[in-house]
């Protein structure tokens, strides 16, 4: 199996590598920052993957992008699975006073992903099987003023990756949309922790069977399938008042 | 590396509170660590499973290690594994059994990390055979404030490495480690269980086993007086030789203690009946079977959290060793005084330690029985029962693990462990704990 993985140092994208080495596949890794990646793709050899490639890029730079997945067709041929696990999580309040930095974040945790998304699905449509899981978040589920620079630019992937569904559906190809909810890593440190906040260890599990089950869209943790329904459906006139 | 915020920093013990002033969360190993941080006054963080102080550093700040959980290299043939310090036991060996090999030395639970396991020197069931963790280290790599980084083995580095092992994280950050694996032919153990109905039969009993068994401890009803003191449970093994049937593997069941248990619930009377009916639980008087290798080393892993049945308040274990001379008086004695004082130990185990030495420093383990008892804390009373403990193990020139302790004295530390003072040369002076600031402290303090 050929597992492609689009931000291999990412904390989640790394703990279902750790599944998909354990089982042998062959790890396509792409990452930007090459010393990380180093550490990563030893880490996946060590635990009994196939052949694992790594390319170190900036996924942002979308110029690169028809070159990359040039060099994947070439050294691995067809996909197994596509994980699209890039992003950054926004500094919202440095958005705010910085419309430029609000454009920046939007082209790397959208417009570069829908970039690089319409380019691997004309192939996946071509080969006519497999699966692409893109992680976005519960973030984009709602607007809040917290949060909303990076939850728009999710809210959008979420639509994008639903679209590429239903017309990838046709041609025989999963696309699963992966929606944590607050996740224990690198990304999240600064943050102040509580009682919801998961391990990436241990949603790794759930979205590897999402993506083996060929399902649609995953809350990860489940729970926060029923805390964002309950977010989504608080009317707007009472939402905006408060402070989430 | 990145700053943390707020998160539950304890101790496994959950005695004394405290947090540290920052945390810095090391995610990868190849960076740069920032050790001249503003309160210059550092300490390495795995799980937290030290039960008291030594993992704590309430005037400074921690370094969160649980990031660095990679594999570097695994040697299917050689059975050498080189991982990240951070790496907890439980995924090493989730890993290395299905290939057919298992870690050289396991402590009681499998929630620790490599780089805890280091520097606390932990020691399993079978330290009369292998010695302890420290043994089987083939080399690590520590980051040091100096902004150094010093690749550290028997050979190389040697001063360094025989302090950090044992060295309560107080040399610098282990970055990785190298560790020699034993080879298995299946994840069982053929295990016996031996009612024995006084403290001399132990004795006995572990002399007789510790021949052939490769793993031997035994558990003690140490509330029992009179006509059965010292009665208890021994417990012995062998990796099975081949694994014709699967055993369940019962103690990965994920139940967990969700709260606090209020601080009544486990009294004399509750501990006492937990006892005797562990006692009487088993009826014949030598039991044959085997078992997962989970049930058997961390039959307390199946309740996570359990450290909570003591309640908010927190509770205390004693551990002790007592020179095998001396050991049969000096056992008897604490529990005497375990039992007089009618604080009941939930939980008591004994053992032998054999001979093999550690190259460790500051490393507690050596020949002779060892007692670990623990207590829920109730203030001046249990510091009082382990003070009188210490007078017994002080007089029989034992010595008490500082991975259990809260407050042992400086004194008693110093004659624990007399070469804290060759320890202080390889100690990082950006290092510290509580137990540190406690035992040593103010001796640094003077010599600068």
């Amino acid at each position: 199996m050929n597992v492609v993985i689009f931000g291999a140092n990412s904390e989640i994208a790394w703990e279902c590598a750790k599944i998909y080495a354990m089982k042998g596949c062959n790890l396509f890794l792409v990452s930007r920052n090459a010393d990380k990646l180093e550490v990563v793709a030893n880490d996946l050899a060590a635990r009994g993957a196939g052949e694992i490639k790594k390319v170190a890029q900036d996924l942002a730079d979308i110029a690169k992008h028809r070159q990359l997945l040039d060099d994947i067709d070439k050294s691995v041929g067809e996909i197994d699975l596509a994980f699209v696990a890039y992003g950054t999580l926004s500094d919202q309040q440095r958005c705010e006073s910085d419309a430029a930095e609000t454009v920046n974040e939007l082209n790397t945790n959208f417009i570069s992903a829908a970039h690089l998304l319409t380019l691997l699905g004309n192939a996946f449509e071509k080969q006519k099987r497999g699966s692409i899981a893109i992680i976005s978040s519960v973030a984009g589920d709602r607007g809040r003023a917290s949060n909303y620079v990076y939850g728009s630019a999710k809210a959008a992937l979420s639509a994008f990756s639903q679209g590429l569904r239903n017309r990838l559906s046709k041609a025989g190809v999963a696309v699963l949309t992966i929606k944590p909810g607050f996740v224990d890593t690198a990304m999240t440190a600064h943050l102040p922790k509580n009682a919801l906040f998961a391990s990436p260890s241990s949603i790794a599990p759930a979205i590897c069977q999402a993506i083996e089950k060929r399902k649609d869209i995953l809350y990860t943790p489940w729970f926060w399938r029923y805390i964002m329904l309950i977010i989504k459906v608080i009317p707007e006139k009472i939402f905006k008042r408060l402070s989430l | 590396m990145s700053k943390v915020f707020s998160r539950d920093y304890a101790s496994w013990g959950r005695y004394p509170k405290a947090a540290p002033k920052s945390v810095l969360r090391v995610n990868w190993r190849h960076e740069f660590v920032d050790q001249q941080d503003a309160s210059a006054n550092l300490l390495p963080y795995g799980m937290g499973r030290s039960y008291g102080d030594s993992c704590l550093n309430n005037d400074g700040g921690l370094l969160d290690a649980r990031p660095l959980k990679r594999f570097i290299n695994f040697d299917p043939d050689k059975g050498v594994l080189r991982c990240e310090a951070g790496l907890p036991l439980s995924e090493i060996l989730d890993f290395i059994v299905p290939r057919g090999w298992f870690l050289p030395v396991v402590p009681g639970t499998k929630f620790v990390t490599v780089g805890g396991a280091i520097a606390n020197d932990i020691h399993g069931k079978n330290h009369h055979k292998a010695g302890t963790f420290g043994c089987h280290v083939t080399q690590l790599e520590l980051s040091r404030s100096d902004g150094t980084r010093q690749v550290c083995s028997r050979t190389e580095n040697q001063p360094l490495f025989k302090a950090t092992v044992g060295g309560l994280g107080l040399t610098g950050l282990i970055l990785w480690a190298e560790i020699q694996l034993i080879p298995i032919s299946g994840s069982q153990i053929c295990m016996e269980s031996v009612k024995f109905g006084a403290l001399d039969v132990f004795f006995d009993l572990a002399d007789e086993s510790d021949e052939s068994f490769d793993y031997t401890v035994a558990w003690i009803d140490s509330l029992q007086r009179g006509e059965g003191f010292g009665r208890g449970l021994f417990m012995r093994g062998n990796h099975a030789k081949s694994s014709q049937k699967k055993a369940k593997n019962t103690a990965s069941a994920g139940m967990s203690v969700p709260f606090d248990f209020p601080s009544f619930s486990l009294n004399s009377l509750t501990v006492r009946a937990f006892n005797a009916l562990y006692y009487a639980k088993q009826h014949e008087r030598k039991v044959k079977k085997e078992v997962h290798y989970n049930p058997f080393f961390f039959p307390l892993d199946g309740v996570r959290n359990w450290n909570r049945i003591y309640g908010s308040k927190g509770f205390l274990q004693y551990q002790c060793v007592i020179p095998r001379d001396k050991a049969k008086e000096g056992i008897a004695e604490i529990l005497k005084a375990a039992t007089q004082s009618r604080q009941g130990s939930f939980l008591s185990v004994i053992k032998l330690f054999g001979s093999i030495e550690s190259p460790g420093l500051l490393s507690f383990p050596r020949e002779g029985a060892t007692l670990a008892l623990d207590f829920p804390f109730k203030g001046k009373a249990t510091l009082d029962l382990l003070n009188a403990f210490d007078a017994i193990v002080r007089q029989a020139d034992g010595a008490v693990y500082p991975a259990k302790d809260a407050r042992m004295s400086a004194a008693d530390f110093k004659q624990y462990f007399p070469e804290w003072r060759q320890f202080m040369k390889y100690k990082d002076p950006n290092y510290n704990s509580n137990f540190w600031r406690r035992v040593v402290g103010n001796m640094e303090a003077k010599a600068k």
